[in-house]
């Protein structure tokens, strides 16, 4: 187990920021921790990297209580804070250097050179942080956040900001990293979540309101099933309303969209129905739970 | 404690704010001692003594110091990158610790290059090296611990806000607080007998002078510590609103 949290609460001049949370990340999960803004992503984080502490509750990382060995559990995490921040006047390796000493990491050059190697960083790592562009500032943050080998990697939405181009690279970044050590990361962007995340947990005012592997909360989390259909005459309908407890919508000249409130699979149905009064299919296929809908209805 | 204290060196000479603090007080040293015309012009004083130089330093470290310290806590808080010193296996008394030390020892290099002014009077006198060394070095070591405690206070200051301006001129005040109200202050008529000089005492002016005669009294150096350490553990508990 790497990240235990029972019941973690964060008050805020009477505002519940963090609502009694509870979740546990086991080692070598890649794990999105998703929600509106000012749902509580950010400071369960800093609670978690012993920023802030928490009101009630504990967390413990790999074995150690933030409330009570902070040294311990900060040497064990690699944070990347929300926004990046970073010393824009000093040199890349300097920078590098300096958070090494901190973390009082041995063979510190090597250990540099592989992480500027590892981000993509070779050909600006000379340059002042000021003088990069944001793609190459993200990655000194992720640079300076997995230099001393943490088993824990907490990157607080680690690619706002990201032209599409960079965006699949520090996702790559992330996903390769991911394969050896526990990872949990905020975002909002859903595409983020379905391309690295093994998990979700789902955050809203304070509480959470799903956890669960990607496949299962795209799968579970809508109650409904949507079949699209398509046939060669535009005189369809009344037929396919023949089908018990469905609603149907005209989405195209000859397209409908059978929306069933039930987990039925509808299309053997549809097919013989179809067959069975002499028209053709010319197409059918069920519509995927989008994790923007479930995010939608998680979160309102 | 060693790796943030040389961060924050080279973050002075990095982003020009070490040669122009140092810059600017050994220009306005050397102008106000040896080249603007008055009765502080060690030329037209006539006497081997670099007096004038430490009348006029620290009404310059009113403004230098504060300069020097007031982005040390509002610029971390301004980009957020408190938040990577305090997620990193440091205590908030490192950070601290380390932050005054590197702005003291800025204020060392400024003071360094005034010994020219030392050796010039020194070599100035008649006979040669007639002049005081006693009382100068006691002023040297009085200048250096002010220096500290006015550093401890545009610490304090820079704690405070995000925004350097409001420590800068919260440092400024409070500086120029702790040097010169008590001595006002004792004038008034209404304190009298010993309470006068129990207030003048309580100023850092009273100190300085003091140690400026050339005698290092215990006395002197505790009252500084003890104002330094009362401003370092203001700024502790600055920091540590967060958890609050």
């Amino acid at each position: 187990m790497s990240i235990i949290v029972q019941g973690l609460s964060k008050v805020y001049n009477l505002q519940r920021a963090v609502d009694a949370i509870t979740f546990t990340i086991n080692k070598g999960e890649i794990v999105g921790f998703l929600g509106p803004n000012g749902a509580g992503k950010s400071t369960t984080m800093k609670i978690l990297t012993g920023y802030l502490p928490a009101t009630s509750g504990n967390a413990i990382i790999n074995g150690y209580d933030v409330n009570k060995q902070l040294d311990r559990v900060r040497s064990a995490i690699g944070y990347l804070p929300e926004h990046n921040p970073l010393y824009i006047e000093m040199y890349v390796r300097e920078y590098l250097e300096f958070v090494g000493r901190v973390h009082k990491i041995k063979n510190l050059a090597k250990r540099i050179d592989e992480m500027i190697q590892l981000t993509g960083l070779t050909v600006e790592c000379k340059k002042k942080i000021g003088q990069l562009s944001k793609g190459y500032r993200q990655r000194v943050g992720l640079a300076q956040a997995m230099l001393h080998d943490p088993s824990i990697l907490i990157l607080d939405e680690p690619t706002t900001g990201l032209d599409p181009n960079q965006l699949v690279e520090i996702r790559q970044v992330i996903k390769n990293i991911g394969r050896e050590k526990t990872v949990m990361l905020s975002t909002h962007i859903m595409q983020e979540v379905e391309a690295i995340c093994d998990r979700i947990i789902i955050i809203n005012k304070g509480k959470i309101v799903a956890d669960d592997t990607t496949q299962v909360i795209k799968n579970d989390a809508i109650k409904q099933r949507v079949f699209i259909v398509e046939v060669n005459t535009s005189q369809a309908e009344a037929i396919l309303q023949s089908i018990p407890h469905v609603s149907i919508k005209k989405v195209a000249e000859s397209k409908w969209m059978i929306i069933s409130q039930d987990q039925r699979d509808l299309r053997p149905i549809i097919f013989n129905l179809i067959v069975k009064n002499n028209l053709t299919l010319l197409s059918m296929s069920e519509q995927e739970g989008k994790l923007e809908d479930i995010f939608k209805t998680l979160t309102q | 404690m060693i790796p943030l204290f040389k961060k924050e060196v080279n973050i002075f000479f990095s982003s020009l704010i070490g040669y122009i603090a140092i810059g600017v007080f050994l220009l306005s040293t050397w102008l106000l001692c040896w080249f603007l015309p008055g009765e502080n012009n060690i030329f037209e004083y006539g006497f081997a003594t670099l007096d004038s130089f430490f009348y006029w330093a620290p009404i310059i470290f009113f403004f230098l110091v504060p300069a020097i310290t007031m982005r040390s806590f509002s610029e971390e808080y301004r980009t957020g990158t408190i938040e990577i010193l305090f997620t990193k296996p440091l205590s908030d008394w490192h950070i601290i610790i380390s932050k005054y030390l590197a702005a003291w020892f800025l204020l060392l290099v400024a003071l360094i290059p005034t010994l020219v002014y030392f050796y010039t009077i020194y070599h100035l006198a008649a006979p040669e090296g007639n002049i005081d060394i006693g009382a100068t070095w006691g002023s040297y070591i009085g200048l250096w611990f002010m220096g500290g405690v006015f550093v401890a206070i545009g610490l304090f200051a820079s704690s405070i806000s995000n925004n350097q301006i409001v420590s800068f001129i919260l440092g400024f005040f409070l500086c120029v607080f702790f040097y010169l109200a008590f001595e006002s202050l004792a004038n008034l008529k209404i304190f009298y007998a010993k309470l006068d000089a129990i207030i003048m005492q309580l100023g850092i002016a009273y100190h300085y002078q003091s140690i400026s005669r050339g005698v290092i009294d215990s006395r002197d150096i505790v009252y500084f510590i003890s104002i330094m350490a009362i401003f370092l553990l203001l700024t502790h508990l600055v920091l540590n609103k967060r958890k609050w």
